[in-house]
């Protein structure tokens, strides 16, 4: 029964996926709109996603077996499929509606400070909210505030800006072991703290960074160095003896100006890295250059046209790095 | 006189000790499960007795252990919900704190039923008064061989240990519960997996509230079938509701599923009427989550037939014009009482307890405080009545838990049916400073 | 706040961990919280790691739990803490006018520390005792007192005070 499939239907498009897949996934199976956005699920992290709420889904027909609907529109991120299952994402009414409603709470008590958030580019909840939300806010009074604090020398923490993902909290438990941050306080007032004022300090926490989907993480070293649509992306690797090595180099001009997990097109990193990659090899010998970046169209990020790869002047200039980035420069020719 | 299954000796002077219990007939019903019957033979008896979740879901007792997974060679768990925080509810702190024996011979049977050998009972932590006595309660059965191993000879071994909650109503959420019980925040969990499938420490575990664990024990006794006798259709045996609010006698009453509801504000035998000689305005009638309803609405359906303390009946109409058991938190509402300031105070309520997990529930009931509290405190605008209906709807269903939806339904009915109120509110931000809206514009039937 | 857990508390904890089944010990989180908050009071940090090292957890472990729960107090509080009951039944029978009451009487804002260090008072939500509305308790060990009116206050404050100074 290794090979078993079950048949579901996302938006009247079929697919066959294994038991055990979750309506999410099998949406990614299929691609392009009807993937539910997800805000707070992360393949790589075991336990997260139900709490965002902006992946609800309605199923239609439960099962061949059992075609009854389900009552309530679910999370399709923790729901998993059934042989026979119709859902319905934004052919449904109610799930644009719903989903409508969980952005607009995502941001009544958000700064909107996005002209001065290093995220934004990049943002998850910009891209929602701008498929989602209203340009209005019915929402009159004094919203949420946090001081921003620097946990630990590399990274920043924006309470004000965070939704509860329970992201990093996952990345703390399962990469690092030695967890010193979580969720205090509950309700509106819970916040991401250490409690004591504890620095983080761990080889891969830095990845608390890439897993945040909106800017209540950052990273210090980047700090306001650059809007992300003026850098360049580019993959790089090296040999690492902690952690693979692949990476996205964020170029401007020459200049590294931060390093980052190479992310796929749902915004996941596809390998953790070390916080030494990540915070102390900003230079371009430290790595062997790949190739650009693949980047959305829609994104701005995309705006620079940078999938024409120009390697930096260094390279031109040092044999050994043009040895090691041969394969990359005779691709660059091809391009011409 | 009504019968009565769990409070029946509840004046006999030392009922809360082992042997005055036991001189009353207690126990007998372990005897009679574990000498007399196989633990499948105990579900069977819970299936027939048509006994619901006493706890608010109302949710078949019987067909909820039936869902238990039995793997091999892992252990099951009962826990008891004892973590009585619905506004409006103290039944299970009534029956804790009067006739604890009673719940800790419902946990042996259900828990042999169930094949669990080690159960808890999870109490709310500022109730530990009633923890120290539902703690000596089980000494007292261990010290009497009704607990620990081979009970009665019956090579049956159990073990309950009592665990204190911490100041949370969400852990009354039965996975909130199991969270906290492994000492972790109370969350509740994403289903599925069911606790029935994987609950406590990942283990199959069925989670009752304290009276339907105690119902348990008429139902070993006398027989399912002569539980269900008891009530109309599927609203069987007898319910404890708890009443409070303006009535003369407030307090726990356990009474036969299917009394209309105006005996039971009215009638003697419960509670006497309304306080002061004052008017009944308005009832919610299963714990602060359920819907309020306006008096005409309580008393009779809108089809004109009498409102009856049943699942059935107090559901009729649905939401529009009926509202549901819930937990039987009954609270009579005044004519003096003010509709806004309640759903004020409720909505401040759910705000205060939403985990803050998931966001229509963590900003949503946030939010609505802060528009009911511009109603109450005379800053509201007509477009604020509006607005509330659509922060409710964004959140009913749409949360993981029903905290969420809880939160939204007092708010959705408060308006359904106290429209004019809030309006009035709005429109005479002054005199609602000073004066609450009464009975105007009320149907009063004399 | 430094503590050092007695042998007689230390006992206790014991007893509280043999409930669970092996490995299973983070259960005790609670119940030992509020043997500790028994025992001084309040939970400093000091006693909050002490408590992840006797359960051998993590800090933020405890802290996240114990900012999770309402009864634990994170700060020094008075040696009586009225907690009285603010949720609608109670506020129906005058729960609002009762809060006021101890208000005034304390002379203290919700949460403040009386001069003498014996009080703090707060407002609580729906502590499941509606019928007997209004309604208080006072910790640790929960005493209960029920229908409430502002003479059974007063003479409730009184008795607090002259049980503090004959101690």
């Amino acid at each position: 029964m290794a090979d078993e499939k079950f048949k579901v239907t996302i938006d009247g498009i079929p697919v066959e996926v294994a038991p055990g897949t979750t309506i999410l996934n099998a949406a990614r199976q299929v691609g392009g709109d009807i993937v539910p956005p997800a805000m707070c699920y992360y393949s790589k992290l075991e336990g997260s996603g139900g709490k965002c709420r902006t992946c609800l889904v309605k199923v239609s027909k439960g099962s061949e077996k059992d075609p009854r609907p389900m009552p309530k529109l679910v999370a399709s991120c923790r729901t998993t499929v059934m042989d026979g299952m119709e859902v319905q994402n934004i052919t449904s009414p109610d799930v644009l509606e719903a989903r409508k409603g969980v952005v607009e709470m995502l941001l009544i008590n958000h700064p909107l400070d996005c002209p001065v958030c290093d995220q934004a580019g990049e943002c998850k909840l910009q891209d929602l909210s701008y498929e989602h939300g209203v340009s209005q806010t019915r929402y009159e009074f004094k919203r949420r505030t946090f001081e921003p604090i620097d946990i630990g020398d590399n990274i920043k923490l924006h309470m004000n800006r965070c939704i509860l993902c329970y992201r990093c909290v996952y990345v703390a438990d399962q990469l690092t072991g030695k967890r010193e941050h979580g969720i205090i306080n509950r309700g509106d007032h819970a916040e991401i703290s250490t409690f004591i004022e504890n620095a983080l300090d761990n080889d891969f926490i830095g990845n608390v960074i890439d897993v945040c989907p909106v800017g209540a993480l950052t990273d210090r070293t980047f700090r306001f160095k650059s809007r992300v649509w003026f850098t360049k992306p580019v993959d790089a690797h090296r040999d690492c003896p902690t952690c693979s090595g692949k990476v996205t180099l964020w170029y401007k001009g020459e200049e590294v100006l931060r390093v980052t997990a190479r992310k796929d097109e749902y915004n996941e990193v596809e390998a953790f890295i070390c916080d030494t990659c990540r915070f102390d090899k900003k230079k371009t010998v430290d790595w062997i250059l790949e190739e650009p970046t693949p980047i959305s169209k829609q994104s701005v990020i995309d705006a620079n046209h940078y999938n024409v790869f120009s390697p930096p002047p260094v390279i031109k200039k040092n044999l050994q790095l043009q040895e090691a980035n041969e394969e990359q420069l005779e691709r660059t020719e091809r391009l011409k | 006189m009504a019968r009565k299954l769990l409070l029946a000796h509840i004046d006999v002077p030392g009922i809360h000790t082992f042997d005055v219990y036991r001189q009353n007939g207690g126990y007998r019903a372990v005897e009679k499960a574990l000498r007399t019957m196989s633990p499948d033979e105990v579900v069977e008896e819970v299936k027939k007795s048509g006994l619901r979740g006493r706890g608010g879901a109302g949710f078949p007792t019987g067909m909820k252990w039936g869902f238990l997974a039995k793997p091999e060679g892992v252990p099951r768990y009962l826990v008891c919900n004892g973590d009585e925080s619905e506004p409006g509810t103290f039944k299970d702190r009534y029956l804790m704190t009067y006739i604890p024996h009673l719940l800790i011979e419902g946990m042996i049977v259900s828990s042999y039923a169930l094949g669990a050998n080690t159960s808890y009972i999870y109490i709310r932590g500022e109730m530990m008064p009633q923890i120290h006595i539902v703690e000596k309660a089980i000494a007292e059965a261990k010290a009497a061989g009704f607990l620990g191993k081979n009970i009665l000879g019956t090579g049956y071994d159990l073990e309950i240990h009592v665990q204190p909650g911490g100041g949370a109503y969400i852990c009354g959420e039965e996975t909130a519960l199991l969270e906290s019980l492994e000492g972790e925040r109370g969350n509740p969990r994403i289903k599925p997996p069911f606790p029935a499938v994987a609950g406590l420490y990942g283990c199959p575990t069925v989670v009752n509230n304290v009276e339907s664990i105690a119902a348990t024990v008429p139902i070993v006794n006398d027989g399912g079938e002569e539980y269900a006798k008891i009530g109309i259709e599927r609203s069987t045996g007898t319910k404890l509701i708890s009443a409070s609010g303006n009535l003369v006698r407030p307090g726990v009453y356990e009474i036969e599923m299917g009394l209309p509801m105006e005996e039971f504000i009215y009638s003697d035998e419960y509670c006497g009427g309304i306080a002061n000689g004052k008017r009944l305005k308005a009832v919610v009638a299963g714990g602060s989550s359920v819907p309020i309803l306006p008096t005409h609405l309580a008393l009779k359906t809108a089809n004109g037939e009498p409102r009856l303390m049943t699942y059935e009946s107090l559901a009729d109409g649905g939401f529009v014009t009926g509202t549901a058991m819930g937990s039987g938190g009954f609270i009579a509402f005044d004519e003096d009482q003010c509709i806004v300031r309640n759903t004020l105070n409720f909505t401040r309520f759910y705000h205060h307890e939403s985990c803050g997990q998931c966001s229509p529930c963590r900003e949503g009931t946030g939010w609505m405080e802060k528009v009911l509290h511009k109603i109450e405190y005379g800053y509201g605008d007509i477009s604020d009545i509006d607005l509330l209906w659509d922060i409710q709807q964004k959140i009913d269903g749409h949360t993981i838990c029903p905290l969420g939806d809880a939160s939204a339904w007092p708010v959705a009915s408060a308006i359904r049916h106290f429209r004019d109120e809030f309006e009035w509110h709005i429109l005479h931000p002054e005199e609602a400073q000073t004066r609450n809206y009464g009975l105007v514009g009320e149907v009063v039937e004399s | 706040m430094t503590v050092e857990f007695s042998l007689s508390l230390l006992e206790k904890f014991a007893e509280v961990v043999a409930r669970y089944p092996k490995g299973k010990q983070k259960s005790g989180l609670l119940p030992i919280l509020h043997l500790v908050q028994a025992e001084y009071g309040w939970l400093s940090v000091d006693a909050m790691d002490k408590v992840a090292a006797y359960l051998d957890i993590r800090p933020i472990e405890v802290y996240e739990v114990a900012t999770f729960y309402t009864m634990f107090f994170l700060e020094p509080k008075g040696k009586y803490v009225l907690e009285i009951c603010r949720t609608g039944p109670c506020c129906l029978v005058g729960a609002e006018r009762m809060m006021q009451h101890i208000e005034d009487r304390l002379g203290v804002k919700e949460g403040d520390v009386t001069a003498d260090g014996l009080f703090s008072w707060r407002g609580v939500e729906c502590l499941a005792a509606c019928g007997y509305a209004p309604v208080l308790q006072i910790g640790p060990e929960y005493t209960f007192y029920e229908n409430l009116t502002e003479e059974k206050v007063d003479q409730l404050i009184d008795e607090l005070k002259q049980k503090a100074q004959t101690k």
